[in-house]
């Protein structure tokens, strides 16, 4: 293969963990947006969601698309359980405490996540059955269209909900100002506790659309997470466009980097972007620079 | 000069780290207790930075790991002498410190956070990925014990003093700071940074003595760590151990040196006591980590002397509230 045809395959790997790394970027964000709170625990709730989706479809003949509304829906009711458990009891949260409860929520289902299903890796079914397509010497996988599919039409909605729909409105108020949005008659814990819910679907989609190709283990939503977390902060925490823009400008630079310079270095490609970022222009490529006030 | 009670503190100290080193002879209980203190040396260095300079690192396992490996890379591959090796890899860590702390520490809360989370990771990585140098993910051998000046040091009994006379020397030099000014200082910038910069302290210049001062500690912690297991692998440094650290802090509580010890104690031993668990002894990492931040945010070691002290406050009411009662 001439390295031409090598940067196109790299290029179509590296969409495809794009779209995964944004979409798990948009779970950030819609916490965060209606919180302030930077949930940890996202790739641990993006490895739920492949891991029942394998449970569900394991042995039995489940249409896919069934597994796949009753995997979100299952990690939908434990991100409603971990916003009430966890984060709803704090009395004064400061980021420090937010940062170490969401950390050990992270380590809690990852342990739970073991016991239940063991150590090995596994796989489910391609949403559908067709070969892979050529493009010139390049293969694509069917399974990143549906991915791509996927990351598109979950924005899209997530578009319509915040500008169209009153519960969307009310979420970016609260995002706004908490307060003034209390005021004027919004529940805000109401929203919060729907942004936790919204978060852990669209994690849940995320998994059970990635594991045909990535496979699930329970130790897979650790760096998956932080992974869509260096997407937010490329494409500036708080930004719903940007966490998109920063998950497939990470996953190309990642896939082309491991592919051409070091596959050994390809996990610190992230980290390197993050850092970079983060001194350079903290904001992020979206974001507006914060304004304090004293 | 260290104040009256300190002196006590200190005193009260030395003779339990005594004590302990003659009466425990088993080898397993003073493999326990050389790891507490190791532990203890890296938390006390990681509160001084949460707890008192109100400044996160997810990835003080990175310096731990540097201080490990540098002192190991140079033992083992180049035949320097230990101590020699300890104290340029303590030089190399500080330096590491510097450069990331420089742009990490203008950042704050998730920020900061982030920046060491990326720098821990990128640490391991290369840990992991520069294997000439570090023996890869299968490890570096072959670390000599420590020698210091003819005497090697080749028994349990001889690491537990050390480690605990290292621990000693970090402790009172930890509490001289938090007395100083600067350790006033730090309160302030925990409180308020604005308020603190408006007074007229040089809050980042602060901190990112605080950063080298704790990445320096984890260093010479990570050097006794590589002469004593003398053997290193990339795990032992991994996101996980720097969570694990973190933990250490919070159950011991914020801003609290000798509750540092205690957390380190706490979190040492528990995978001990909770083996029958195996692996899964994290769900309970989990779970203490979730608790104590909801119930006790202020650390395990305050929480119980406060809902201690409110419940003495409660009793004594109680007894003046009785004795009224019977007066009537």
């Amino acid at each position: 293969m001439d390295l031409a045809a090598q940067t196109l395959q790299f290029l179509f790997s590296g969409i495809t963990n794009g779209a995964i790394y944004g979409l798990i970027a948009l779970g950030f964000t819609i916490i965060y947006n209606a919180t302030e709170v930077i949930n940890f625990a996202q790739g641990e709730l993006v490895m739920l969601g492949g891991m029942i989706m394998i449970a569900l479809s394991r042995g039995t003949n489940l249409p896919i698309p069934v597994g796949f509304v009753l995997s979100v829906a299952a990690v939908s009711f434990i991100g409603a359980l971990f916003e009430r458990f966890t984060i709803r009891p704090l009395r004064n949260p400061t980021q420090i405490g937010i940062i170490i409860i969401t950390i050990g929520v992270s380590i809690l289902l990852k342990g739970i996540a073991m016991f239940v299903w063991g150590k090995e890796t596994l796989s489910s079914r391609p949403f559908s059955h067709m070969a892979p397509i050529h493009v010139g010497s390049a293969t694509l996988d069917p399974q990143s269209l549906w991915i791509l599919g996927i990351t598109f039409g979950i924005l899209l909605l997530l578009q319509l909900f915040y500008q169209k729909t009153i519960t969307g409105k009310a979420m970016r108020a609260c995002a706004f100002n908490k307060k003034a949005a209390g005021l004027v008659g919004i529940p805000t814990q109401k929203m919060v506790l729907l942004s936790f819910v919204l978060s852990a679907a669209l994690g849940a989609a995320a998994g059970v659309a990635i594991t045909p190709i990535t496979m699930c283990s329970y130790d897979m939503g650790t760096l998956l997470g932080l992974k869509g977390f260096c997407a937010v902060v490329l494409g500036g925490l708080g930004s719903t466009m940007g966490s998109v823009v920063g998950g497939f400008i990470l996953g190309i630079v990642e896939s082309l980097g491991a592919g051409l310079i070091s596959s050994g270095l390809r996990d610190a490609i992230a980290f390197i972007l993050l850092l970079a970022m983060l001194f350079v222009r903290p904001q992020g490529i979206f974001g507006i620079k914060e304004v304090k006030k004293i | 000069m260290v104040p009256r009670n300190r002196l006590y503190e200190l005193l009260i100290f030395i003779a339990l780290v005594v004590l302990a080193g003659t009466l425990v002879r088993e080898p397993y209980y003073q493999n326990v207790l050389i790891f507490i203190g190791i532990n203890s040396i890296l938390t006390v260095g990681l509160n001084l930075l949460m707890g008192y300079a109100g400044q996160i690192s997810l990835g003080h396992a990175a310096f731990f790991g540097i201080g490990a490996y540098c002192s190991g890379i140079l033992t083992a591959a180049h035949g320097w002498s230990p101590l020699a090796a300890m104290v340029v890899a303590a030089a190399v860590t500080a330096l590491v410190a510097v450069v990331i702390g420089i742009p990490s520490l203008k950042l704050t809360g998730y920020y900061l956070a982030m920046a060491t989370l990326g720098f821990g990771i990128i640490v391991y990585i290369m840990f992991r990925e520069m294997s000439q140098y570090t023996g890869g993910a299968s490890g570096l051998v072959g670390i000599p014990p420590l020698n210091i000046g003819g005497w090697t040091l080749s028994s349990s009994s001889d690491y537990f003093f050390l480690v605990w006379g290292l621990l000693l020397v970090v402790i009172a030099l930890s509490l001289n700071i938090v007395d100083s000014q600067v350790g006033r200082a730090f309160k302030a910038i925990h409180d308020s940074e604005i308020a603190a910069l408006s007074l007229g302290i040089d809050t980042s210049r602060l901190k990112l003595k605080v950063f080298v001062l704790s990445a320096v500690y984890a260093s010479v912690a990570g050097s006794i760590y590589a002469h004593y297991i003398t053997f290193i692998s990339p795990s032992s440094f991994d996101f996980m151990f720097s969570i694990k650290l973190v933990t250490m802090v919070v159950v011991g509580g914020m801003a609290s040196i000798w509750g540092a010890i205690f957390g380190a104690a706490t979190i040492t031993i528990l995978p001990e006591i909770l083996h029958v668990f195996a692996e899964y002894d994290v769900v309970v990492f989990g779970i203490i980590l979730i608790l104590v931040m909801i119930f006790m945010p202020q650390g395990l070691t305050c929480g119980v002397l406060e809902a201690w002290r409110k419940s003495r406050r409660l009793a004594r009411k109680r007894s003046i509230a009785d004795i009224h009662g019977a007066r009537l």
